[in-house]
């Protein structure tokens, strides 16, 4: 399966990129790492009349850990980003997630930021974003803009990002003192698509009781669902927490669908499971940290 | 959509082609370059078969224009080996352990496991799955490829 013809774009600069993108409007698709798009168009699922590479842009490589957060460019891959110590000691989550996306040889060519653009409800990373309260910063010809995770995912594989508009970053905010995380997956085999995922977040006080708990859920809806279980953790130490009800509490929250793979039933009850697992794991991180 | 012209230095040669966008790297490599040691499986990234090292880290040929990677450097199946002709350790290994029945989705475990052992010379059996995960045998001669790999640590650090 070949793609369809296009009309291929290889800017050297962010400003004739963006030139580019204005120029294609509607029919114009950004090409970064490819490793979901490429698919796409081989089976000529999209068949965008310009393609405009960005992969000569290697101002937009670049991979920042901030006072507030990490920075992730447009041309960051996965692997650059999980093998980042720097990174993994600010937003450790970021390494939890990335080590589920695939396998390492997509790793080496896709990007965190096109994962985001790509907005797969069944992916690891717009979960991460949802998660975390990120953004991703926007650019088209004479303005840029922020979007916030809740405002970004759209729908399954829509995201915010308009025509002639390019994704330039990623924005992963760091979490507070007493946090921890943790993103617990199942999946047919290892790499593949999951038929669901947790990725949570639990954060305590100087007294070492719960005060946020939440989850993003994964292959639960069309969007990564965020559901906050603090309530039902009921602001108690991590040992003595009712877990398995804001297991419960996360359930009653999703509304899986059904397809090949897993029944709605079947996915309702992994993502019980696997949020009670995450939760748990979140904590006991949160009580080491 | 006129065909662009690009430059590929592959296995150390020099190459100079006219492609359009489209043109699938595999593709590329095979038709364009006559060099079908590359195996085109899937295309859509599952299997593996058509792994080559871009500037010595394993991807997907059938995930990778040829346009993109104007200028860089491919290492295929073919370049493996010594100039001479000589097998490198993994193909040696390969060969030892039996870790090719049909021999289709060789050249794809051949680039993954080089670059995984020139990264991290003695694996665990745990980071030896993990590394060749993304590459699937359609014969299922797994245990044997396993071995293979473990082999192949062997050797090269017995030639160090």
């Amino acid at each position: 399966m070949k793609p369809a013809p296009f009309d291929y774009h290889a800017p050297r600069s962010l400003g004739e990129a963006l030139d580019d993108l204005a120029g294609a409007g509607a029919d114009g698709k950004v090409l970064a790492g490819g490793q979901s798009l490429i698919p796409m168009l081989n089976m000529r699922l999209a068949a965008p009349a310009h393609l405009v590479d960005i992969n000569r842009l290697t101002e937009l490589a670049t991979l920042e850990v901030e006072p507030g957060g990490v920075r992730v460019g447009a041309l960051a891959r996965h692997a650059q980003v999980e093998r980042s110590e720097r990174v993994a000691a600010a937003q450790p989550l970021l390494r939890q997630a990335l080590r589920l996306v695939a396998h390492p040889v997509i790793r080496n060519r896709g990007t965190v930021v096109g994962s985001l653009v790509h907005a797969d409800p069944a992916a690891e990373l717009p979960a991460v974003l949802a998660l975390l309260g990120g953004s991703v910063r926007l650019a088209r010809r004479g303005a840029t803009r922020e979007v916030p995770a809740a405002a970004f995912f759209t729908g399954p594989l829509e995201s915010a990002t308009g025509p002639g508009e390019l994704a330039v970053s990623a924005f992963f905010p760091l979490l507070p003192a007493r946090s921890g995380t943790a993103f617990r997956e199942v999946a047919r085999r290892h790499g593949d698509y999951a038929l669901a995922g947790i990725a949570a977040l639990v954060r305590l006080d100087d007294d070492l009781r719960i005060i946020a708990a939440r989850v993003a859920c994964v292959s639960a809806g069309p969007v990564p669902v965020l559901v906050d279980v603090t309530g039902a953790c009921g602001h108690r130490p991590p040992a003595s927490a009712d877990w398995d009800s804001a297991a419960r509490a996360v359930q009653e929250r999703i509304e899986p669908e059904a397809d090949i793979h897993a029944s709605a039933d079947y996915r309702r009850h992994l993502i019980g499971v696997l949020a009670g697992q995450a939760l748990r794991e979140a904590a006991r991180a949160a009580l080491d940290g | 959509m006129t065909d662009i012209a690009i430059t590929l230095t592959v296995n150390g040669v020099v190459r100079q082609v006219e492609v359009p966008g489209r043109r699938l790297l595999s593709d590329c490599l095979r038709h364009d370059l006559g060099l079908t040691g590359t195996h085109v499986g899937c295309e859509h990234g599952v299997c593996g078969c058509c792994t080559v090292l871009l500037d010595g880290e394993p991807v997907r040929s059938c995930l990778t224009f040829a346009v993109t990677v104007d200028g860089h450097d491919i290492t295929t199946v073919e370049g493996l080996a010594a100039p001479d002709g000589a097998m490198s350790p993994v193909q040696r290994a390969f060969t030892e352990c039996h870790g090719l029945q049909c021999g289709f989705c060789t050249p794809g475990f051949l680039c993954t496991v080089t670059a995984l052992l020139r990264d991290n010379p003695s694996p665990t059996g745990e980071e030896v799955l993990e590394g060749i995960s993304g590459n699937l045998c359609r014969c299922t001669g797994y245990q044997n490829i396993v071995k293979s790999v473990h082999r192949a640590a062997e050797i090269m650090a017995e030639e160090s």
